[in-house]
């Protein structure tokens, strides 16, 4: 227990997928003008994150892992060269079924968080979270605590981005910084801040 | 408009990187040596082309509902002979790339220029702007990895530059270089600069600015 505890503190903390590994940044960057929009989308980042990681886990411990398909009296075939395309193929499958699903039965969910969800499938800390899991041979139940905390913490990023975002809009920047720059030089300090953290998990 | 201006259009004036904002997340990433960055972006520009020149290809066979999952699955399977190659020829570079060169696939410039532009356009039209946003990107991701290298250890592909004060010459190396945040910051002010520059491509301003020393009297 106290083994996923850290798994998932460190994913969201240590190993931020935005401010460490810098994934997702073009949503990042793009869809967090505002602090309710970024809640909206953290959110939806967290449960496709925690969906996909462990349905990949699965995926590819049942059938793509070399020697995974032992069970089938197969076990020297080595599809791993597979990963990617079945990857993004269930991320893209799940985030599809979600949408359908939130809309029959959370129609009001789905209405806030409908616009987001698509934008997932080429989210690269979505891919990045699953490369990792993979990368790192966690376990069924290692990964779904790695797809929580690699969510969450991709929220926070962004929900703590947006709301300085939303402080600096009215700044007298100089000419040229304004919008983009700006947001770059603000994602810059944030992350410095959050390699602070380092030391968090031991 | 003429070939080659599909090609040197994505250089500075339509930059995939600092204009339309698309794959930032490997050029923030990979950006911290040249070696590194230098296969990124030739392997970014192979993907881009050869994505862009199939969805050309089919664009009129695609069916619009299924459209956007088959073209991932074409990126993809573009990526994985990517991966595999560099797997097999040069497989340090692949270490550190790591999960990287899958991540081509969620690189938004390639999925954004197949929907903004090989879907609409012929096949040497797509190939010329699949190059001209290839290399676009490859200019800013060599150019930001070229500074990280060069003050964060002195180096540029690991050949000695400048002479370090551990070997008696006079350069102290920049450590903050080598980490994350620097990307930002590097970006952050290359935007600026090319803002500064061309003023036609600044951001219309949503909010009033409020002026230093400058208060609203309130009622």
């Amino acid at each position: 227990m106290r083994q996923l505890f850290d798994i998932a503190l460190t994913a969201m903390l240590v190993e931020n997928l935005a401010l460490v590994f810098l994934l997702g940044m073009c949503t990042y960057l793009a869809v967090s003008k505002r602090v309710e929009t970024a809640i909206g989308l953290g959110i939806a980042v967290i449960a496709v994150q925690t969906l996909t990681v462990p349905l990949n886990n699965a995926i590819d411990q049942l059938l793509l892992a070399p020697g995974a398909l032992g069970w089938a009296g197969l076990p020297e075939l080595d599809l791993s060269f597979m990963r990617l395309v079945t990857f993004i193929g269930v991320i893209a499958a799940t985030v599809q079924i979600l949408d359908v699903v939130l809309d029959r039965y959370a129609p009001a969910l789905q209405q806030s968080l409908g616009i987001y969800l698509p934008l997932l499938t080429v989210n690269c800390a979505i891919l990045g979270g699953t490369l990792f899991m993979v990368q790192r041979s966690y376990t069924f139940t290692e990964s779904v605590a790695y797809g929580l905390g690699s969510g969450t913490g991709w929220a926070v990023a962004i929900v703590l981005f947006a709301a300085l975002r939303e402080r600096t809009r009215h700044c007298d920047v100089p000419a040229g910084l304004e919008g983009l720059g700006l947001a770059f030089i603000i994602a810059g300090l944030l992350a410095f801040g959050f390699a602070g953290l380092a030391g968090v998990a031991s | 408009m003429s070939l080659v201006r599909y090609v040197t259009e994505p250089l500075v004036s339509e930059n995939p990187i600092t204009v339309q904002i698309l794959g930032l997340c490997s050029a923030l990433a990979v950006s911290r040596s040249m070696e590194p960055a230098l296969i990124m972006a030739v392997s970014v520009i192979s993907v881009l082309v050869f994505s862009n020149l199939m969805v050309s290809l089919l664009r009129h066979v695609l069916p619009n509902s299924i459209r956007l999952i088959l073209e991932v699955t074409l990126i993809a399977s573009a990526v994985i002979v990517v991966d595999e190659t560099l797997k097999a020829y040069a497989p340090g570079i692949s270490e550190v790339l790591s999960v990287f060169v899958g991540l081509i696939i969620t690189n938004c410039i390639i999925l954004g220029r197949a929907e903004a532009f090989a879907l609409r356009h012929g096949p040497l039209e797509s190939v010329a702007d699949a190059l001209g946003n290839g290399f676009g990107y490859a200019i800013i991701l060599i150019g930001v990895a070229a500074i990280r290298e060069l003050l964060g250890a002195g180096t540029l592909f690991d050949h000695p530059v400048l002479p370090l004060v551990e070997a008696g010459g006079w350069f102290r190396t920049n450590h903050m270089m080598l980490y994350a945040p620097s990307a930002f910051f590097l970006i952050g002010f290359l935007i600026w600069a090319i803002r500064s520059l061309l003023p036609r491509q600044a951001e219309v301003r949503e909010y009033p600015p409020v002026r230093a020393g400058y208060r609203e009297t309130s009622s």
